[in-house]
């Protein structure tokens, strides 16, 4: 029973749609949170937008609403479910917003909800800047000085009351332009200057610049009796400078001594005392390197990434002991989950060093800029822990996948000396790859890194003693000691073997024959001072005792997580991981998961039987499996990172649960997919594999134009174009790929048809597909970044059925045991294969939601042997539902600057969201409204498209101007719509120095813009339409960049004019009630 | 050179000598993540060999302002990484060089954690720390080394001092008190002098003291009955406040009963509950000894604070008499500082008047 006992009910705000510094941390938190709430006897309503996650899983909440977080779908589901209290402190700062503006709006007051934990006025003091600043002054916390001034006077007498350096920052410019650090009254003057002329109002903000402090950060707790602890402390291994999300942080702090430590824990605890916070709260820190002197930077009162990786880090379940305490709980009265015998009232004691490191998009973005700084670029993180720092940075590198095993990217090794000289005042994605560089080749001492870099020394002489053990398995033989030099400095067998010249096997075996093995050690909040009962480990060479006790006689099975978070592969795979856990577990098998990603579900230590914090490489797997000794290996909810360890498991005679290694080959293998499609007969669009430009022309001519064109293997990202005629080619050709014959490029036919994807589970004899989903955008916009429809609104009958049939065909051809998924393009009624992945796939929690099909759970029982008849399920397509669900995708455009909104066959998208209802345009306006969309009901369109696409746009033009939108468009475009009869004003490009479309854009004059991508059309061209799109993501107004999209949003207007839009249920009114797995 | 601590169970955990230096003592292990230098110059810990289950030590050296006794009484240390450069603008000195100096047997690369879950299911233990190649006979001479009982003696002040104030008079019992329990009753305003152990009750109260002060120090408090006779003397004559050792020698004085502990309370994160407003305050605690609950029903003590990890007494007060005690470290030095209060506390006792919030 809560606490407080007017509490029945109580509804829950989800984060949304993961973007750029939100998140599957809050998945996590949510979850928590609505089990600690369930516990409690609650009825728990949940609201998320997100359908990836676990939270939004039926038997999460007792009413699970998958709708927009918008303060109208709010209302409506507070109107409906009149919960007495509302726990938005776990939902992100996207949670945390919607809950300010239901109370400002009066919505809370009104349905008598009231708000648990964290009040509001406690929100405002840490979110506004000029409350905060008051409330710190008032508790005599420092914030760095700063000051807004409107001429170079004021600024100099500023800077004459505090001293230097300064940031100047211009007010209301975009990205920054026009700021600058000064560090002397000169410096000041000229950036002061330029700051005012650049600034719209003419106005700088000027702060004192604590920029090389070193970064420092504290998770506190405080309940409503006023008890306040702290959880963890995390020190960033980048100065103040560096978001801390795009920083490398270890926790706890490394060089803090007690004195500095506590007395930024005393600051702590005084700022959520008097913000009178109730849960979790972060509070940020820049303290001096060479003093005591430290400042307040950043206050969050709720929990954040942060709050995941202390909770992960320290075994404290930061969000469970929140939700508990929005109930009314006091922290002595609630349990320490992990030691089941102290209370949560207590300090972790951590006996290992935890890193944590960031993982950036760059691969995908090529374009990007890779500068770190204020604003946060990484999709998500990888940890680790180890006994020391040098093992838990070498497996945060391990476990990044980015192609590195040690701290050294082959790039760097063509840079001469300059080059990475210069390159250590870069701060970017790779810094601490070019320090490792540098000091390998002994051209920069630490001192001299640390003045360039502003790293603590500490920091570096770690790098250096890694780099200088690499150096002596280059140059000496190992014996037994430099071998656990090695393990003990983190190194891989696969470094070691690069290192050596010897093989990865070579060198696994020699160690195994030195008896050089890693020891499990535990995860226990408390440095072993009590028993615990967490199942939660890590790896150590750094050790004398193994305390893993592995003598259960119970079937055990490793399921292997999917890592981080990254574009292509989100919190989607985690949710399977999980599901898979929960299905072992209920068959009576101990599932024992492997993932190194702290923002997780997967990586809770209740959700598993024992949960390994470790990289996802064949070393540290196999070094787990030697250990545990389980049945097999599960690969296929583990998206990509999983099954490329598949084929390494299997060799080292890992049995693989599932489709076979060979079978997985079958279908990643191009040549023996072909193979594969020859044998079941299946069509797939004509392609052609060339190893030189005259082929590829004359292969290209063959097939027809459009044709698709990528690299065989991935450079760095830039792969899919679709091109269409000669000179295209050839440019691409030319740009974006290095054709060799060891590198072919592959050339298929372009059909400009419908993206049908299907999800199946299959036994190998018999299949079932849980449903069809339809892509609103045509062939060419990669599937992530498509809108994707369940049930098909448009296929006919006999394209369903000849879906059907492949698929089972395929399932069988390919021998599949448990998921698969199939991407199917239908042209002309004619349907063919594009590709196959035999493993989960991004759509498997969307459909699972939808159609009621626990696709996991059954895919884990046919991958342990079971068949679907067995099992008790009917073969086939499963009778589409009488609703309809939209998945649409979410972008980060907006924290990403210098990356092109276009879609196109590369992914782009970071997140989803989905929209359900019995209308199909409703269940589109709900999705596009929460993934952010602010479709307008009337104003003005503009249309900018390429010529290719004037012939439909006109339509489109003439349908947006009969419902009374006014419409301005380029030359061209207005050319073309002109010669509907419509009215049309010309925009000039900006190129062309006429009325600027920018300007117009900027001045909130054009309310959502048509732009399709133009190529070879010169460069000025693609450089406008380039501008033009980030424009509108810097102002936020719906630029459509495919007609298709542009179709189903006239859709959702005509829609709006006849009904109502807001309207919600709950999954379980859709789908019937739940039950209980987890 | 390579070598071992070996406990009286038998059980070995091998790493590498700093020194030369062999050792006997009582092995314990304190879960602080900082502070080793507090904990090594704590006087508390004499002739104890002290295990850090934090396992990266020496990260940003030695200073003396950190010092919290004129010297380190530690028998041994065994932690794991010993690092030797340190980093931070304070350091003074290395950790290695200060380990050297002060005598301290040091043995590093130790898997600490393994020694914790040992002494946490067998309770703390002798133990020693040899040269991996020490003979049977060297390991049992040293074994047999007797645990020294005579500890205050050993870290009291050889003289008394005088810290002079304008506030009120306090008498401090030195016990092996930690600097900053000095530190603070001075910040409060108060006019210290320090007193050794055996200073008898009549020349304390022949310096005409305000209040009393018993402080922190080593081993079983059943070993000072001497000190138990003049406490007694003093109880009731002046305002009282002890603080550890100081805490269970007023508990025996009034009566009541003290007992070991398995495996001590050592660390910066123990909670405690202040029963008398409900709230729990993290502290930074040191003892292996405590007071024992049952005996104190029949006395004049109330009990004020438990520990809320395993209910034992954290805090007690005299039912009619101005006379307060804590087992943990207000002062922290290491850890964290959320216990100063009962400075204040104090100083109401002394003065009647209300301190800080």
């Amino acid at each position: 029973m809560p606490k407080k006992e007017n509490l029945k009910k109580v509804i829950v705000i989800g984060s949304g749609p993961i973007i750029i510094g939100q998140a599957a941390e809050f998945d996590y938190a949510g979850s928590q949170a609505c089990r600690a709430l369930k516990e409690e006897g609650l009825e728990v309503v949940l609201v998320n937008s997100n359908p990836a996650t676990i939270m939004t899983d039926k038997h999460m909440a007792d009413r699970v609403y998958i709708e927009p977080l918008t303060v109208e779908f709010m209302e409506h589901i507070i109107s409906k479910e009149k919960p007495d209290g509302l726990l938005a402190t776990l939902g992100g700062q996207a949670g945390l917003n919607l809950a300010v503006q239901l109370s400002e709006q009066g919505i809370l007051e009104k349905y008598n909800v009231e708000l648990l934990g964290t009040s509001l006025k406690a929100i405002e003091q840490a979110e506004d800047r000029e409350l905060f600043k008051e409330t710190m002054n008032k508790l005599g916390e420092p914030i760095p000085e700063s000051t807004i001034v409107e001429d170079v006077e004021s600024a100099v007498q500023f800077a004459n009351e505090i001293g230097y350096p300064l940031i100047v920052r211009p007010a209301y410019t975009m990205g920054g332009t026009g700021g600058g650090i000064a560090d002397n009254e000169e410096e000041l003057v000229d950036i002061v200057i330029k700051g005012l002329k650049y600034s719209m109002i003419g106005q700088v903000l000027i702060e004192r610049s604590v920029a090389g402090w070193k970064e420092i950060e504290y998770e506190v707790m405080r309940d409503g009796n006023d008890n306040c602890i702290t959880i963890c402390n995390m020190e960033n291994f980048d100065p103040v400078g560096v978001h801390t999300g795009d920083s490398i942080v270890v926790a706890p702090s490394q060089t803090l001594t007690d004195h500095e430590y506590q007395m930024l824990r005393s600051a702590s605890i005084r700022i959520i005392r008097e913000l009178g916070i109730e849960g979790g709260c972060n509070a940020q820190y820049a303290l001096d390197p060479n003093s005591n002197q430290y400042y307040v930077i950043e206050v969050n009162p709720r929990v954040s990434r942060s709050s995941a990786l202390a909770s992960k880090a320290t075994g404290y379940p930061i969000a469970k002991v929140s939700a508990k305490i929005a109930i009314g709980y006091s922290l002595d009265e609630i349990t320490n989950a992990v030691t089941q015998k102290t209370k949560a009232c207590f300090e972790p004691a951590l006996d290992y060093c935890v890193v944590k490191f960031p993982r950036w998009p760059f691969d995908k973005f090529v374009y990007a800029d890779k500068t770190l700084g204020t604003q946060m670029k990484a999709t998500g993180e990888v940890m680790s822990i180890d006994r020391n720092f040098e093992g838990a940075i070498l497996k945060a590198v391990r476990s990044l996948e980015i192609g590195v095993h040690r701290l050294h990217m082959e790039d760097m090794d063509a840079w001469d000396d300059e080059k990475v000289i210069k390159a250590l005042s870069k701060c970017n994605d790779e810094r601490l790859f070019v320090i490792a560089e540098a000091m390998r080749r002994g051209i920069v001492d630490v001192d001299g890194i640390h003045s360039i870099t502003k790293i603590d020394k500490w920091f570096l002489r770690k790098i250096k003693k890694i780099t200088d053990l690499e150096l002596r398995i280059q140059n000496e033989q190992i014996t037994p000691s430099l071998m656990l030099a090695a393990k003990d400095v983190g190194l891989a067998d696969r470094s070691i073997a690069e290192l050596a010249g010897k093989t990865t096997d070579e060198i696994r075996t020699l160690r195994k024959t030195m008896n050089i093995l890693p020891c499990y050690k535990m995860v226990d909040t408390c440095a072993a001072e009590f028993e615990a009962a967490t199942p939660y480990y890590y790896s150590t060479f750094h050790a004398q005792e193994d305390e893993v006790d592995t003598s259960s006689k119970r079937r055990k099975v490793l399921v292997l997580g999917s890592g981080p978070i990254r574009i292509g592969q989100g919190v989607e795979f985690d949710y399977c991981s999980v599901h898979s856990v929960w299905a072992l577990r209920q068959m009576g098998i101990e599932a024992i998961i492997v993932n190194n990603n702290p923002e997780t579900v997967s990586t809770d230590f209740d959700i598993s039987d024992r949960l390994y914090f470790e990289p996802l490489t064949s070393e540290d797997v196999l070094n787990i499996i030697d250990k545990e000794k389980p049945e097999g290996v599960i690969v296929q909810f583990g998206g990509q990172t999983a099954i490329n360890l598949a084929e390494d498991l299997s060799k080292a005679g890992v049995k693989i649960f599932g489709t076979s290694v060979n079978d997985i080959d079958r279908a990643e293998d191009r040549e023996r997919f072909d193979e594969v499609l020859t044998q079941t007969g299946i069509p797939r669009p004509q392609g052609i594999s060339v190893t030189n430009l005259e082929d590829a022309i004359k292969g290209a001519a063959e097939i027809g134009y459009p044709v698709m064109v990528r690299p065989s293997y991935v450079l760095g990202g830039r792969a899919m174009e679709i091109v269409y005629n000669e000179e295209e080619l050839i440019d691409y050709m030319g740009r974006a790929v290095k054709v060799t014959p060891e590198h072919p490029v592959l050339v298929d036919r372009y059909m400009q048809g419908t993206e049908v994807e299907v999800d199946a589970i299959s036994d190998g004899v018999d299949v079932i597909i849980p449903g069809i989903m339809e892509h609103i955008e045509r062939a060419g916009v990669h599937s992530g970044d498509s809108i994707a429809v369940y049930p098909p609104q448009t296929l006919p009958q006999k394209v369903k059925y000849t879906i059907v049939d492949y698929t089972k065909r395929l399932a069988v051809g390919l021998h599949v045991k448990g998921l698969m998924n199939i991407q199917y393009v239908v042209a002309n009624d004619e349907v063919f294969v594009i590709e196959v992945n035999p493993r989960s796939s991004r759509t498997v929690p969307f459909l699972s939601k939808v159609t009621d099909v626990q696709m996991v759970d059954i895919a884990t029982q046919i991958a342990m042997g079971s068949t679907i008849k067995e099992l008790g399920f009917k073969p086939g397509l499963v009778s589409p539902k009488h609703y309809v669900a939209v998945k649409a995708p979410v972008f980060s455009f907006n924290k990403m600057a210098d990356v092109d909104i276009s879609l196109g066959p590369e992914m782009k998208s970071t997140g989803e969201v989905m929209g359900i209802d019995y209308h199909y345009n409703r269940a589109l306006y709900k999705a596009m409204t929460g993934a952010g969309m602010n479709i307008p009901v009337n104003g003005t369109i503009l249309f900018t498209v390429a010529n290719k696409d004037k012939d439909e746009m006109k339509q489109l033009a003439k349908a947006f101007s009969e419902l009374g939108f006014k419409l301005v468009a380029t030359a061209g475009s207005a050319k073309a719509i002109k010669s509907m009869g419509i009215d049309v004003e010309v925009v000039g490009k900006m190129h062309e120095r006429s009325v600027d479309i920018i300007q117009q854009i900027k001045k909130g004059r054009i309310h959502m813009v048509i732009n399709t991508m133009t190529q070879n059309q010169g460069k000025s061209v693609v450089h406008d339409g380039f501008k033009i799109r980030r424009a509108t993501v810097e102002h936020a107004i719906p630029c459509l960049t495919s007609l298709d999209t542009a179709w189903e949003v006239l859709n959702v207007l005509e829609f709006m004019r006849e009904r109502r839009l807001v309207y919600s249920l709950a999954i379980q009114d859709y789908v019937g009630g739940g039950y209980d797995l987890a | 050179m390579k070598g071992k601590l070996i406990l009286e169970d038998g059980s070995v955990f091998t790493g590498d000598l700093l020194n030369e230096y062999k050792a006997t003592g009582e092995v314990v292990f304190n879960t602080g993540m900082t502070g080793y230098q507090e904990i090594l110059t704590d006087p508390s810990y004499c002739s104890q060999i002290v295990t850090l289950t934090f396992p990266l030590i020496g990260n940003y050296g030695v200073a003396d302002k950190f010092m919290q006794s004129r010297e380190s009484f530690v028998n041994g240390f065994i932690i794991g990484e010993l690092c030797d450069e340190g980093s931070n603008w304070q350091k003074e000195n290395e950790l290695a060089k200060f380990l050297n100096d002060q005598k301290i047997p040091c043995l590093y690369n130790v898997d600490t954690r393994a020694v914790t879950r040992t002494i946490r299911s067998q309770g703390c233990m002798k133990g020693i720390i040899v040269s991996e190649d020490a003979s049977q006979e060297e390991i049992d001479k040293l074994m047999a080394v007797p645990i020294k009982l005579d500890v205050v003696a050993e870290v009291t002040t050889p003289e008394t001092y005088v810290m002079d104030n304008d506030g009120p008079h306090v008498v401090v019992m030195d016990f092996g008190i930690k600097q900053n329990i000095l530190n603070s009753l001075h910040n409060l305003g108060c006019k210290l002098t320090v007193v050794p152990a055996d200073t008898k009750a009549d020349e304390i109260m022949a310096m005409n003291p305000d209040g009393i002060f018993l402080s922190n120090g080593p081993g079983d408090p059943k070993d000072v009955p001497e000190v138990i006779e003049e406490v007694k003397k003093l109880i009731g004559k002046k305002p009282m406040f002890g603080i550890c050792l100081g805490h269970q020698l007023i508990s025996l004085a009034l009566g009541a009963n003290t007992y070991k502990l398995k495996f001590g309370h050592r660390g910066s994160n123990q909670p405690v509950k202040n029963l008398l407003n409900g709230r729990v305050h993290i502290s930074s605690q040191n003892h292996g000894y405590a007071v024992e609950e049952a005996s104190l029903k029949e006395l004049p003590l109330e009990i004020t604070h438990i520990n809320v990890n395993d209910g034992t007494v954290e805090g007690m007060r005299h039912t009619s008499l101005p006379l307060f005690s804590v087992q943990y470290h207000p002062e922290a030095s290491p850890g964290p500082d959320d216990n100063m209060y009962l400075f204040d506390q104090f100083w109401t006792l002394l003065t009647g008047e209300t301190k800080g919030e």
